[in-house]
């Protein structure tokens, strides 16, 4: 039996040898092999950290906003999110990039991330401002800044940070760039 | 005044439901558990200057302990959006779906019709590359100058999310400093793309958007 087995095996193997040998000249890919047929619809969107979960209340409103294109959330979610930042610091009157809460609720009612194709990348980082999101980007004290810190950025100095300014593991300087799991 | 006004206000937003929890870890009732949560989105200038990185982060909050069973689903699409005129509407899709244990990428190319609905442009396939199982090392593939990567990587965020919790519940009045990174030790399944930038359009500035998508 055992024997048997070895020999069919080795007949197997000579099989395939001899079959993958007849289609060295074959350029099918494995994309053309592959089934990606069928229809995809949205269940989730992002951009910018945060916003969809600061501002869009959990529950139904949240699989409403995650299923709308970023063309039609300005319009039908400006409102919302302006209420929300009143709610959230009664006290707002602008913020430090000096934007009225009408403005500032402009901005981040339509959830998509600007990003520079010709120089530096990052969310904000004391010059530049929505460039990109760098993966050190401290993301959460820039948005508690512009929510909670008034025109100065001084207003609720106990709101403005949350004082963790750092991943917890170093970023890798080349491709992924981001660390190896825990 | 000023002060209790503000906490009374928090409160209602948690009594209403408003928890922020984290920056889209935990989302909506309609994506959780279906491989559809994204927890983050990246998009930045990488190592060599003339290419653009993005990463998607999905199934947040992964302990060791859980992540080497977390995986990536045949029936979710991934799909980074890119806007290069300004309208928010999308000019270019890259996309990125799981079959056997390759991760394959398409793209970067004008949508069939942009919105809610896709279906993955096979004419345009960028590449593949075998999903990185926990504890091996990264496996990367690169092609036609762009470079894939998909598996379990560590949570790049960071946010005392708990100490928020508490100040919209109104049983804390501001942040403790040092703060306590929540997401410190957990991991999330990561796709992360380099593309040139000359592969997205002229503009010297895009909008991107990152969008998954279940099959019907």
């Amino acid at each position: 039996m055992k024997i048997n087995s070895i020999k069919f095996l080795t007949l197997s193997i000579l099989a395939v040898t001899t079959f993958v040998s007849c289609n060295n000249d074959d350029t099918v890919t494995a994309e053309e092999q592959t089934d990606f047929s069928g229809t995809y619809v949205q269940k989730d969107q992002m951009a910018r950290p945060a916003i969809n979960t600061v501002f869009i209340a959990s529950g139904a409103p949240k699989d409403a906003f995650n299923t709308t294109t970023p063309s039609a959330m300005g319009a039908n979610y400006q409102s919302v999110f302006q209420s929300r930042l009143l709610a959230l610091n009664p006290g707002y009157t602008t913020n430090a990039l000096g934007q009225t809460a009408a403005a500032f609720t402009s901005l981040l009612a339509t959830d998509v991330l600007g990003v520079s194709k010709t120089g530096t990348t990052t969310f904000f980082d004391g010059t530049n401002v929505l460039t990109g999101r760098a993966l050190a980007d401290d993301v959460i004290d820039v948005e508690l800044l512009l929510i909670f810190g008034g025109p100065t950025g001084g207003s609720n100095p106990n709101l403005t940070s949350d004082h963790v300014n750092a991943n917890d593991k170093p970023f890798l300087p080349a491709f992924p760039y981001l660390a190896a799991a825990w | 005044m000023k002060k209790t006004k503000l906490y009374i206000s928090l409160s209602l937003i948690a009594l209403t439901g408003l928890l922020l929890v984290a920056a889209d870890h935990i989302d909506s009732p309609g994506v959780s558990n279906t491989g559809n949560d994204i927890t983050d989105v990246y998009a930045f200038q990488g190592a060599d200057t003339n290419n653009l990185v993005f990463v998607v982060n999905s199934a947040g909050l992964l302990t060791p302990g859980t992540t080497g069973a977390a995986t990536f689903k045949e029936n979710v699409l991934t799909e980074i959006n890119i806007d290069n005129n300004g309208d928010n509407v999308e000019d270019l899709v890259i996309q990125a779906i799981k079959r056997g244990n390759k991760m394959f990428f398409f793209g970067p190319v004008a949508p069939g019709t942009p919105g809610i609905s896709s279906t993955i442009k096979t004419a345009n396939a960028a590449g593949s590359v075998e999903i990185s199982q926990y504890g091996s090392p990264a496996i990367i593939s690169t092609s036609g100058g762009m470079k894939f990567f998909a598996g379990p990587r560590d949570d790049p965020f960071f946010f005392d999310l708990g100490r928020f919790q508490a100040i919209l519940g109104g049983t804390a009045s501001g942040f403790n400093n040092p703060g306590t990174d929540t997401f410190a030790g957990t991991n999330v399944l990561s796709t992360v793309v380099e593309v040139p930038k000359s592969m997205l359009g002229t503009s010297t500035s895009i909008n991107v958007w990152a969008e998954t998508k279940q099959k019907q």
